[in-house]
Protein backbone atom coordinates (compact mmCIF):
# COMPACT_ATOMS: atom_id res chain seq x y z
CA UNK A 1 0.00 0.00 0.00
CA UNK A 2 1.47 3.05 -1.01
CA UNK A 3 1.10 5.90 1.17
CA UNK A 4 1.84 9.53 0.05
CA UNK A 5 1.54 11.88 2.94
CA UNK A 6 2.26 12.16 6.56
CA UNK A 7 -0.36 13.40 9.00
CA UNK A 8 2.71 15.93 10.62
CA UNK A 9 2.90 17.48 7.46
CA UNK A 10 -0.57 19.14 7.84
CA UNK A 11 -1.19 21.73 10.04
CA UNK A 12 0.77 25.26 9.53
CA UNK A 13 3.37 25.35 12.20
CA UNK A 14 5.90 23.73 9.56
CA UNK A 15 9.04 26.51 8.63
CA UNK A 16 8.86 27.12 4.96
CA UNK A 17 12.14 25.27 4.46
CA UNK A 18 10.16 22.44 4.43
CA UNK A 19 8.16 23.00 1.84
CA UNK A 20 8.43 20.73 -1.12
CA UNK A 21 11.50 21.98 -2.72
CA UNK A 22 11.31 22.04 -6.98
CA UNK A 23 13.03 18.97 -7.74
CA UNK A 24 10.93 17.12 -5.87
CA UNK A 25 7.89 18.00 -6.87
CA UNK A 26 9.33 17.37 -10.35
CA UNK A 27 10.25 13.88 -9.72
CA UNK A 28 7.64 13.09 -6.79
CA UNK A 29 5.23 11.79 -9.84
CA UNK A 30 7.96 9.19 -11.21
CA UNK A 31 8.96 8.20 -7.39
CA UNK A 32 5.28 7.59 -6.74
CA UNK A 33 4.73 5.59 -9.86
CA UNK A 34 7.87 4.06 -9.23
CA UNK A 35 7.01 2.79 -5.59
CA UNK A 36 3.42 1.45 -7.11
CA UNK A 37 5.55 -0.83 -9.91
CA UNK A 38 7.35 -1.99 -7.11
CA UNK A 39 4.70 -2.78 -5.17
CA UNK A 40 2.70 -4.32 -7.52
CA UNK A 41 3.79 -7.19 -9.86
CA UNK A 42 1.30 -7.27 -12.19
CA UNK A 43 1.85 -3.72 -13.74
CA UNK A 44 1.59 -2.83 -17.06
CA UNK A 45 4.43 -1.84 -19.05
CA UNK A 46 3.16 1.69 -19.86
CA UNK A 47 3.57 2.53 -16.24
CA UNK A 48 7.43 2.21 -16.21
CA UNK A 49 7.62 3.96 -19.04
CA UNK A 50 6.53 6.74 -17.35
CA UNK A 51 9.08 6.05 -14.73
CA UNK A 52 11.59 6.05 -17.50
CA UNK A 53 10.85 9.39 -19.00
CA UNK A 54 8.16 11.85 -16.68
CA UNK A 55 6.30 13.80 -18.44
CA UNK A 56 6.01 16.50 -21.11
CA UNK A 57 4.50 19.16 -18.53
CA UNK A 58 7.19 18.23 -16.05
CA UNK A 59 9.92 18.55 -18.37
CA UNK A 60 8.45 22.18 -19.44
CA UNK A 61 8.47 23.51 -16.37
CA UNK A 62 10.58 26.34 -14.47
CA UNK A 63 10.07 28.66 -17.91
CA UNK A 64 9.29 31.30 -15.80
CA UNK A 65 11.66 33.32 -13.45
CA UNK A 66 9.85 33.63 -10.09
CA UNK A 67 10.70 35.31 -6.63
CA UNK A 68 10.18 34.55 -3.44
CA UNK A 69 7.23 35.79 -1.66
CA UNK A 70 6.20 36.83 1.64
CA UNK A 71 2.59 36.35 1.00
CA UNK A 72 3.07 32.39 0.33
CA UNK A 73 1.28 29.66 2.22
CA UNK A 74 4.11 27.68 4.03
CA UNK A 75 3.72 23.93 5.62
CA UNK A 76 1.08 22.76 3.18
CA UNK A 77 2.72 19.44 0.90
CA UNK A 78 1.67 21.04 -2.60
CA UNK A 79 -0.92 19.39 -5.01
CA UNK A 80 0.80 17.39 -7.98
CA UNK A 81 1.60 18.88 -10.89
CA UNK A 82 -0.76 16.27 -12.87
CA UNK A 83 -3.43 16.40 -10.37
CA UNK A 84 -3.57 20.82 -10.41
CA UNK A 85 -3.83 19.76 -14.34
CA UNK A 86 -6.08 16.51 -15.19
CA UNK A 87 -8.88 17.87 -12.14
CA UNK A 88 -10.70 21.23 -13.24
CA UNK A 89 -13.85 22.84 -13.77
CA UNK A 90 -14.15 25.40 -16.57
CA UNK A 91 -17.16 24.31 -18.28
CA UNK A 92 -16.46 25.95 -21.60
CA UNK A 93 -14.54 22.98 -22.43
CA UNK A 94 -16.65 20.44 -20.91
CA UNK A 95 -18.46 19.57 -17.53
CA UNK A 96 -16.26 16.54 -16.19
CA UNK A 97 -13.62 16.76 -14.47
CA UNK A 98 -11.32 15.79 -16.89
CA UNK A 99 -12.22 16.91 -19.92
CA UNK A 100 -10.15 20.75 -19.34
CA UNK A 101 -6.93 19.03 -19.22
CA UNK A 102 -7.85 17.31 -22.46
CA UNK A 103 -10.17 20.39 -24.54
CA UNK A 104 -8.52 23.34 -23.15
CA UNK A 105 -4.81 23.06 -25.12
CA UNK A 106 -6.70 24.89 -28.54
CA UNK A 107 -7.42 28.18 -25.97
CA UNK A 108 -5.41 30.70 -28.63
CA UNK A 109 -3.45 32.32 -25.85
CA UNK A 110 -1.82 33.88 -28.35
CA UNK A 111 -1.82 37.51 -28.92
CA UNK A 112 -4.21 37.71 -26.57
CA UNK A 113 -4.86 40.95 -24.98
CA UNK A 114 -7.33 42.40 -21.31
CA UNK A 115 -9.58 45.23 -22.01
CA UNK A 116 -9.67 47.33 -18.87
CA UNK A 117 -12.94 49.66 -19.15
CA UNK A 118 -15.46 51.40 -16.85
CA UNK A 119 -14.88 53.64 -14.61
CA UNK A 120 -10.92 54.74 -15.16
CA UNK A 121 -9.05 57.47 -16.10
CA UNK A 122 -9.06 56.16 -19.35
CA UNK A 123 -9.68 52.98 -20.75
CA UNK A 124 -7.13 51.04 -21.98
CA UNK A 125 -5.88 47.45 -23.62
CA UNK A 126 -3.13 45.74 -22.20
CA UNK A 127 -1.39 42.60 -24.44
CA UNK A 128 -0.77 39.39 -22.25
CA UNK A 129 3.48 39.84 -22.70
CA UNK A 130 3.22 43.58 -21.18
CA UNK A 131 0.68 41.82 -18.26
CA UNK A 132 3.78 39.68 -17.62
CA UNK A 133 6.27 42.26 -17.57
CA UNK A 134 4.33 44.72 -15.65
CA UNK A 135 5.96 43.33 -12.18
CA UNK A 136 8.47 40.89 -11.48
CA UNK A 137 6.74 37.27 -10.88
CA UNK A 138 6.40 35.76 -7.63
CA UNK A 139 6.16 32.25 -6.61
CA UNK A 140 2.72 32.31 -4.05
CA UNK A 141 1.77 29.09 -2.67
CA UNK A 142 -1.93 28.90 -2.06
CA UNK A 143 -4.62 27.01 -0.68
CA UNK A 144 -7.18 26.33 -3.06
CA UNK A 145 -10.78 25.59 -1.74
CA UNK A 146 -13.59 24.48 -4.30
CA UNK A 147 -16.92 25.13 -3.44
CA UNK A 148 -17.89 21.64 -4.20
CA UNK A 149 -15.85 20.40 -1.28
CA UNK A 150 -12.49 19.07 -3.08
CA UNK A 151 -9.22 21.45 -2.13
CA UNK A 152 -5.64 21.36 -3.83
CA UNK A 153 -2.48 23.91 -2.30
CA UNK A 154 -1.03 25.15 -5.81
CA UNK A 155 2.35 27.27 -6.75
CA UNK A 156 0.90 29.70 -8.87
CA UNK A 157 2.88 32.32 -10.16
CA UNK A 158 1.78 36.19 -10.93
CA UNK A 159 1.87 39.46 -8.53
CA UNK A 160 -0.70 40.84 -6.61
CA UNK A 161 -4.05 42.17 -9.00
CA UNK A 162 -3.73 45.42 -6.76
CA UNK A 163 -0.07 46.47 -8.83
CA UNK A 164 -2.75 46.21 -11.81
CA UNK A 165 -5.21 48.23 -10.65
CA UNK A 166 -2.91 50.82 -10.08
CA UNK A 167 -1.68 51.19 -14.05
CA UNK A 168 -5.18 50.67 -14.52
CA UNK A 169 -6.45 54.27 -12.90
CA UNK A 170 -10.01 53.56 -11.60
CA UNK A 171 -12.01 56.74 -10.48
CA UNK A 172 -13.23 56.91 -6.98
CA UNK A 173 -16.72 55.94 -7.60
CA UNK A 174 -15.25 52.59 -9.11
CA UNK A 175 -17.01 50.03 -6.29
CA UNK A 176 -16.34 46.79 -7.47
CA UNK A 177 -14.21 44.62 -10.62
CA UNK A 178 -15.86 42.92 -12.98
CA UNK A 179 -14.33 39.87 -14.40
CA UNK A 180 -14.86 38.81 -17.87
CA UNK A 181 -13.52 35.35 -19.20
CA UNK A 182 -13.22 34.55 -22.86
CA UNK A 183 -15.82 33.19 -25.14
CA UNK A 184 -16.00 32.15 -28.24
CA UNK A 185 -18.18 29.20 -29.14
CA UNK A 186 -16.16 27.73 -32.32
CA UNK A 187 -13.62 27.43 -29.97
CA UNK A 188 -15.02 25.97 -26.84
CA UNK A 189 -17.48 23.63 -27.80
CA UNK A 190 -18.51 22.36 -25.06
CA UNK A 191 -20.71 24.65 -23.80
CA UNK A 192 -23.59 23.28 -24.53
CA UNK A 193 -23.12 20.56 -21.97
CA UNK A 194 -24.28 22.69 -19.49
CA UNK A 195 -26.91 25.62 -19.04
CA UNK A 196 -25.14 28.83 -18.70
CA UNK A 197 -25.16 32.18 -20.24
CA UNK A 198 -21.59 32.62 -21.17
CA UNK A 199 -19.60 34.48 -21.17
CA UNK A 200 -18.45 33.73 -17.44
CA UNK A 201 -18.38 36.27 -15.45
CA UNK A 202 -16.96 37.15 -11.77
CA UNK A 203 -16.81 40.51 -9.20
CA UNK A 204 -15.06 41.83 -6.31
CA UNK A 205 -15.44 44.63 -4.33
CA UNK A 206 -12.67 46.72 -4.44
CA UNK A 207 -10.88 46.57 -1.27
CA UNK A 208 -11.11 42.48 -1.59
CA UNK A 209 -9.26 43.22 -5.17
CA UNK A 210 -6.78 45.45 -3.98
CA UNK A 211 -6.25 43.34 -1.26
CA UNK A 212 -2.18 42.25 -1.50
CA UNK A 213 -3.13 38.44 -1.83
CA UNK A 214 -5.71 39.13 -4.67
CA UNK A 215 -3.15 37.71 -7.57
CA UNK A 216 -3.13 38.59 -11.14
CA UNK A 217 -2.02 35.16 -12.12
CA UNK A 218 0.10 34.31 -14.99
CA UNK A 219 1.35 30.92 -14.43
CA UNK A 220 1.95 27.46 -11.87
CA UNK A 221 4.41 25.64 -10.95
CA UNK A 222 7.08 27.77 -12.81
CA UNK A 223 5.29 27.84 -16.00
CA UNK A 224 2.55 29.71 -17.94
CA UNK A 225 -0.67 28.55 -17.03
CA UNK A 226 -2.03 25.69 -18.92
CA UNK A 227 -5.16 26.15 -20.88
CA UNK A 228 -7.25 24.46 -18.48
CA UNK A 229 -6.10 26.13 -15.32
CA UNK A 230 -7.43 29.47 -17.34
CA UNK A 231 -4.25 30.50 -19.72
CA UNK A 232 -3.25 32.28 -20.21
CA UNK A 233 -4.21 35.25 -16.90
CA UNK A 234 -6.78 34.46 -14.58
CA UNK A 235 -7.44 35.75 -10.67
CA UNK A 236 -6.21 34.02 -7.49
CA UNK A 237 -8.68 35.02 -4.41
CA UNK A 238 -7.34 32.44 -2.03
CA UNK A 239 -10.24 33.39 0.67
CA UNK A 240 -12.99 32.43 -1.56
CA UNK A 241 -14.58 29.58 -3.06
CA UNK A 242 -12.48 28.62 -6.40
CA UNK A 243 -15.34 30.18 -8.57
CA UNK A 244 -14.56 33.59 -7.79
CA UNK A 245 -11.29 33.18 -8.99
CA UNK A 246 -11.69 34.03 -13.45
CA UNK A 247 -9.79 32.23 -15.49
CA UNK A 248 -8.53 33.46 -19.29
CA UNK A 249 -9.81 36.96 -18.51
CA UNK A 250 -10.54 38.90 -21.40
CA UNK A 251 -12.16 41.79 -19.86
CA UNK A 252 -11.50 43.84 -16.43
CA UNK A 253 -14.13 46.44 -15.81
CA UNK A 254 -14.83 48.97 -13.01
CA UNK A 255 -18.06 49.58 -11.58
CA UNK A 256 -20.23 51.22 -9.07
CA UNK A 257 -22.28 48.70 -8.43
CA UNK A 258 -22.49 45.32 -7.41
CA UNK A 259 -22.25 43.17 -10.83
CA UNK A 260 -23.78 40.34 -11.75
CA UNK A 261 -21.53 36.73 -12.07
CA UNK A 262 -22.46 33.52 -13.45
CA UNK A 263 -23.08 31.31 -10.61
CA UNK A 264 -24.83 34.05 -8.46
CA UNK A 265 -27.28 33.93 -11.58
CA UNK A 266 -27.77 30.53 -11.82
CA UNK A 267 -28.56 29.84 -8.21
CA UNK A 268 -27.88 32.48 -5.99
CA UNK A 269 -28.99 30.46 -2.53
CA UNK A 270 -25.84 28.30 -2.98
CA UNK A 271 -23.49 30.58 -4.44
CA UNK A 272 -23.28 34.11 -3.05
CA UNK A 273 -21.54 37.20 -4.22
CA UNK A 274 -18.88 37.21 -1.61
CA UNK A 275 -18.92 33.36 -1.36
CA UNK A 276 -15.93 33.35 1.25
CA UNK A 277 -14.65 29.43 2.21
CA UNK A 278 -16.31 29.02 5.48
CA UNK A 279 -16.75 26.22 7.39
CA UNK A 280 -19.61 27.54 8.87
CA UNK A 281 -21.97 28.36 6.53
CA UNK A 282 -22.94 25.30 4.61
CA UNK A 283 -23.69 24.89 1.26
CA UNK A 284 -27.54 24.11 0.63
CA UNK A 285 -26.81 20.40 -0.38
CA UNK A 286 -23.50 19.56 1.75
CA UNK A 287 -21.75 20.57 4.69
CA UNK A 288 -18.25 23.25 4.08
CA UNK A 289 -16.89 22.04 7.82
CA UNK A 290 -14.87 19.62 5.80
CA UNK A 291 -12.93 19.25 2.36
CA UNK A 292 -11.32 16.41 0.31
CA UNK A 293 -7.81 17.37 -0.18
CA UNK A 294 -7.18 16.12 -4.35
CA UNK A 295 -4.10 13.78 -5.00
CA UNK A 296 -4.45 12.00 -0.95
CA UNK A 297 -5.95 8.74 -0.85
CA UNK A 298 -9.73 7.75 0.00
CA UNK A 299 -8.89 7.43 3.67
CA UNK A 300 -6.75 10.16 4.12
CA UNK A 301 -8.47 13.32 1.96
CA UNK A 302 -10.40 14.56 4.67
CA UNK A 303 -9.25 17.73 6.47
CA UNK A 304 -11.00 20.27 8.07
CA UNK A 305 -11.87 23.36 6.24
CA UNK A 306 -10.16 26.70 7.65
CA UNK A 307 -12.33 30.02 8.22
CA UNK A 308 -11.43 32.02 4.82
CA UNK A 309 -9.47 28.87 3.53
CA UNK A 310 -6.84 29.86 6.57
CA UNK A 311 -5.99 33.79 5.19
CA UNK A 312 -8.15 35.02 8.28
CA UNK A 313 -5.07 37.19 9.27
CA UNK A 314 -5.07 38.95 5.70
CA UNK A 315 -8.55 39.57 5.06
CA UNK A 316 -10.93 39.35 7.87
CA UNK A 317 -11.01 42.72 8.64
CA UNK A 318 -12.51 43.42 5.30
CA UNK A 319 -15.69 41.85 6.43
CA UNK A 320 -16.20 43.59 9.87
CA UNK A 321 -19.43 44.07 11.16
CA UNK A 322 -20.86 41.95 8.46
CA UNK A 323 -23.15 38.80 9.15
CA UNK A 324 -21.31 36.34 6.98
CA UNK A 325 -24.35 34.21 7.42
CA UNK A 326 -26.52 36.48 5.45
CA UNK A 327 -23.59 37.85 3.16
CA UNK A 328 -22.18 33.97 2.16
CA UNK B 1 -31.53 -21.58 -25.63
CA UNK B 2 -29.01 -24.23 -24.80
CA UNK B 3 -27.66 -24.75 -21.44
CA UNK B 4 -24.49 -24.18 -22.13
CA UNK B 5 -24.94 -20.85 -23.81
CA UNK B 6 -27.19 -19.50 -21.06
CA UNK B 7 -23.91 -20.66 -18.54
CA UNK B 8 -21.34 -18.73 -20.90
CA UNK B 9 -24.03 -15.70 -20.84
CA UNK B 10 -24.55 -15.50 -17.13
CA UNK B 11 -20.47 -15.56 -17.11
CA UNK B 12 -20.27 -12.82 -19.09
CA UNK B 13 -23.17 -10.62 -17.24
CA UNK B 14 -21.76 -11.77 -13.70
CA UNK B 15 -17.74 -10.33 -15.56
CA UNK B 16 -19.64 -7.04 -16.40
CA UNK B 17 -21.30 -6.40 -13.01
CA UNK B 18 -17.94 -7.16 -10.92
CA UNK B 19 -16.32 -5.38 -13.36
CA UNK B 20 -16.66 -1.77 -11.90
CA UNK B 21 -15.94 -2.90 -8.20
CA UNK B 22 -13.06 -4.52 -9.60
CA UNK B 23 -11.46 -1.55 -11.07
CA UNK B 24 -12.32 0.29 -8.06
CA UNK B 25 -10.48 -2.43 -5.35
CA UNK B 26 -7.79 -2.25 -7.75
CA UNK B 27 -7.39 0.97 -7.98
CA UNK B 28 -7.57 1.47 -4.23
CA UNK B 29 -4.41 -0.88 -3.48
CA UNK B 30 -2.69 1.10 -6.39
CA UNK B 31 -3.75 4.65 -5.29
CA UNK B 32 -4.87 5.39 -8.89
CA UNK B 33 -8.41 5.97 -8.17
CA UNK B 34 -7.38 9.68 -10.07
CA UNK B 35 -7.36 12.79 -8.37
CA UNK B 36 -10.27 12.74 -6.23
CA UNK B 37 -10.65 9.05 -5.04
CA UNK B 38 -13.42 9.66 -2.49
CA UNK B 39 -15.88 11.38 -5.45
CA UNK B 40 -14.51 8.50 -7.37
CA UNK B 41 -15.55 5.62 -5.37
CA UNK B 42 -19.16 7.85 -4.56
CA UNK B 43 -19.63 8.69 -8.43
CA UNK B 44 -19.20 5.25 -10.10
CA UNK B 45 -21.40 3.20 -7.22
CA UNK B 46 -23.74 5.66 -7.79
CA UNK B 47 -23.97 5.75 -11.57
CA UNK B 48 -23.55 1.54 -11.91
CA UNK B 49 -25.98 1.00 -9.16
CA UNK B 50 -28.62 3.49 -11.48
CA UNK B 51 -27.76 1.71 -15.22
CA UNK B 52 -28.08 -1.47 -13.61
CA UNK B 53 -31.64 -0.71 -12.65
CA UNK B 54 -32.53 1.11 -16.09
CA UNK B 55 -30.98 -2.05 -17.80
CA UNK B 56 -32.80 -4.43 -15.47
CA UNK B 57 -36.18 -2.26 -16.08
CA UNK B 58 -35.26 -2.86 -20.06
CA UNK B 59 -35.83 -6.24 -19.78
CA UNK B 60 -39.93 -6.52 -20.09
CA UNK B 61 -40.32 -4.08 -22.86
CA UNK B 62 -37.89 -5.51 -24.71
CA UNK B 63 -39.65 -9.38 -23.73
CA UNK B 64 -42.76 -8.14 -25.00
CA UNK B 65 -41.18 -6.32 -28.12
CA UNK B 66 -39.47 -9.89 -29.68
CA UNK B 67 -40.69 -12.98 -27.84
CA UNK B 68 -37.82 -14.42 -28.69
CA UNK B 69 -35.61 -12.18 -26.32
CA UNK B 70 -38.06 -14.00 -23.39
CA UNK B 71 -34.53 -15.65 -22.24
CA UNK B 72 -33.91 -12.21 -20.96
CA UNK B 73 -35.83 -12.82 -18.29
CA UNK B 74 -33.28 -14.91 -16.50
CA UNK B 75 -31.03 -12.43 -15.87
CA UNK B 76 -33.46 -9.72 -14.26
CA UNK B 77 -32.61 -10.97 -10.73
CA UNK B 78 -28.97 -11.00 -11.10
CA UNK B 79 -29.11 -7.12 -12.60
CA UNK B 80 -31.37 -5.79 -9.46
CA UNK B 81 -29.37 -7.43 -7.27
CA UNK B 82 -26.14 -6.09 -8.73
CA UNK B 83 -27.62 -2.86 -8.47
CA UNK B 84 -28.75 -3.66 -4.93
CA UNK B 85 -25.10 -4.27 -4.57
CA UNK B 86 -23.44 -1.18 -5.76
CA UNK B 87 -26.41 0.76 -4.29
CA UNK B 88 -25.73 0.05 -0.79
CA UNK B 89 -21.73 0.42 -1.97
CA UNK B 90 -22.41 3.40 -2.41
CA UNK B 91 -24.44 4.53 0.52
CA UNK B 92 -21.14 2.92 2.75
CA UNK B 93 -19.48 5.28 0.45
CA UNK B 94 -21.15 8.17 1.80
CA UNK B 95 -21.27 6.83 5.87
CA UNK B 96 -17.42 6.42 5.84
CA UNK B 97 -15.60 9.17 3.26
CA UNK B 98 -18.17 11.84 3.76
CA UNK B 99 -20.20 11.54 7.07
CA UNK B 100 -16.77 9.97 8.71
CA UNK B 101 -19.05 7.39 10.13
CA UNK B 102 -20.32 10.12 12.65
CA UNK B 103 -24.10 9.48 13.31
CA UNK B 104 -25.16 13.27 13.84
CA UNK B 105 -23.59 14.33 10.27
CA UNK B 106 -25.73 11.66 9.08
CA UNK B 107 -29.01 12.75 10.76
CA UNK B 108 -28.48 16.35 9.92
CA UNK B 109 -27.80 15.76 6.35
CA UNK B 110 -30.75 13.29 5.83
CA UNK B 111 -33.01 16.40 7.25
CA UNK B 112 -31.70 18.97 5.72
CA UNK B 113 -30.32 17.87 2.05
CA UNK B 114 -33.24 16.70 0.30
CA UNK B 115 -30.79 15.31 -2.41
CA UNK B 116 -29.69 12.95 0.17
CA UNK B 117 -33.08 12.54 2.02
CA UNK B 118 -34.39 10.87 -1.44
CA UNK B 119 -31.03 8.88 -2.04
CA UNK B 120 -31.82 7.59 0.84
CA UNK B 121 -34.85 6.85 0.35
CA UNK B 122 -34.08 5.00 -3.01
CA UNK B 123 -31.67 2.46 -1.06
CA UNK B 124 -34.81 1.91 1.56
CA UNK B 125 -37.18 0.98 -1.52
CA UNK B 126 -34.75 -1.71 -2.68
CA UNK B 127 -34.30 -3.17 0.29
CA UNK B 128 -37.47 -5.42 0.31
CA UNK B 129 -36.49 -5.87 -3.21
CA UNK B 130 -33.82 -7.73 -2.59
CA UNK B 131 -35.04 -9.50 0.62
CA UNK B 132 -37.54 -10.63 -1.28
CA UNK B 133 -35.76 -11.99 -4.34
CA UNK B 134 -35.47 -15.39 -3.75
CA UNK B 135 -37.71 -18.10 -5.44
CA UNK B 136 -38.84 -18.99 -2.27
CA UNK B 137 -40.12 -15.56 -1.44
CA UNK B 138 -41.17 -15.30 -4.39
CA UNK B 139 -43.75 -18.45 -3.43
CA UNK B 140 -44.62 -17.38 -0.55
CA UNK B 141 -45.84 -13.99 -1.26
CA UNK B 142 -47.51 -15.59 -4.22
CA UNK B 143 -47.05 -14.07 -7.94
CA UNK B 144 -49.57 -11.24 -8.03
CA UNK B 145 -48.64 -10.13 -4.80
CA UNK B 146 -44.70 -10.09 -5.57
CA UNK B 147 -45.30 -8.46 -8.66
CA UNK B 148 -46.84 -5.28 -6.78
CA UNK B 149 -44.16 -5.17 -4.25
CA UNK B 150 -41.69 -4.96 -6.91
CA UNK B 151 -43.58 -2.23 -8.64
CA UNK B 152 -41.50 0.07 -6.45
CA UNK B 153 -38.79 -0.33 -8.38
CA UNK B 154 -40.10 2.27 -10.51
CA UNK B 155 -40.14 4.63 -7.35
CA UNK B 156 -36.98 4.15 -6.35
CA UNK B 157 -35.49 4.34 -9.59
CA UNK B 158 -37.24 7.21 -10.12
CA UNK B 159 -35.69 8.83 -6.84
CA UNK B 160 -32.38 7.47 -8.00
CA UNK B 161 -32.42 10.10 -11.29
CA UNK B 162 -34.20 12.92 -8.71
CA UNK B 163 -31.05 12.63 -6.44
CA UNK B 164 -28.68 12.44 -9.54
CA UNK B 165 -29.79 15.58 -10.58
CA UNK B 166 -29.96 17.72 -7.67
CA UNK B 167 -26.28 16.50 -6.55
CA UNK B 168 -24.92 18.12 -9.90
CA UNK B 169 -24.73 22.14 -9.94
CA UNK B 170 -27.20 24.07 -11.21
CA UNK B 171 -26.54 24.19 -15.45
CA UNK B 172 -25.03 20.50 -15.57
CA UNK B 173 -26.45 18.64 -17.71
CA UNK B 174 -24.73 15.14 -17.28
CA UNK B 175 -27.64 13.10 -15.76
CA UNK B 176 -29.81 13.68 -19.07
CA UNK B 177 -28.98 10.59 -21.13
CA UNK B 178 -30.32 8.35 -18.62
CA UNK B 179 -33.22 10.23 -17.43
CA UNK B 180 -33.97 10.23 -21.29
CA UNK B 181 -33.40 6.31 -21.63
CA UNK B 182 -35.86 5.84 -18.33
CA UNK B 183 -38.06 8.01 -18.91
CA UNK B 184 -38.39 6.26 -23.05
CA UNK B 185 -38.89 2.82 -20.78
CA UNK B 186 -41.53 4.57 -18.87
CA UNK B 187 -43.40 5.28 -21.90
CA UNK B 188 -42.83 2.05 -23.90
CA UNK B 189 -44.73 -0.09 -21.33
CA UNK B 190 -48.64 1.39 -21.93
CA UNK B 191 -47.65 1.76 -25.50
CA UNK B 192 -46.50 -1.95 -25.49
CA UNK B 193 -49.70 -2.90 -23.65
CA UNK B 194 -51.61 -0.79 -26.15
CA UNK B 195 -50.02 -2.01 -29.39
CA UNK B 196 -50.59 -5.57 -28.03
CA UNK B 197 -54.32 -4.88 -27.08
CA UNK B 198 -54.78 -3.45 -30.27
CA UNK B 199 -52.90 -7.13 -31.95
CA UNK B 200 -55.24 -9.68 -30.09
CA UNK B 201 -57.78 -7.52 -31.07
CA UNK B 202 -57.24 -7.97 -34.62
CA UNK B 203 -56.86 -11.57 -34.11
CA UNK B 204 -59.90 -12.23 -32.99
CA UNK B 205 -61.48 -9.82 -35.18
CA UNK B 206 -60.15 -12.08 -37.85
CA UNK B 207 -60.86 -15.01 -36.56
CA UNK B 208 -64.73 -14.00 -36.38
Amino acid sequence: MLIRKSDSLYGSNIPSSEITPKDKWLNRRSLLTGAAAAGVIALGADRMAEVLSPTRSALAAGKLATVKSQLSTTGEELTLLKDVTSYNNFYEFGTDKADPGHNAGILPTRPWSVKISGLVKAPKVLDIDSLLKLRPLEERVYRFRCVEGWSMVIPWVGYSLSELIKVCDPLPSAKFVEFTSYFDRRVEKWTSESNIAWPYSEGLRMDEAMNPLTLLTLGLYGDVLPGQNGAPVRVIVPWKYGFKSAKSIVGIKFVDKMPATTWNDLAANEYGFYSNVNPNVDHPRWSQKTERRIGQPFYAQRHPTLMFNGYGDQVASLYNGMDLKKFY
Amino acid sequence: MKKSTLILLKVLVWVACLYPVATLIYGALTNDLGPDPTKTITFRTGSTALNLLVISLGITPLRQLWSKLSWLIKFRRLLGLFAFFYASAHLMAYVGLYSSFDPNTMVQDILKRKFITVGVLAWLLLVPLAITSTTGMIKRLGGKNWNRLHKLVYLSVSLGIVHYWWQVKQGVLAPLPITLILTGLFVARPLLDWWKARKTARLRAAKA
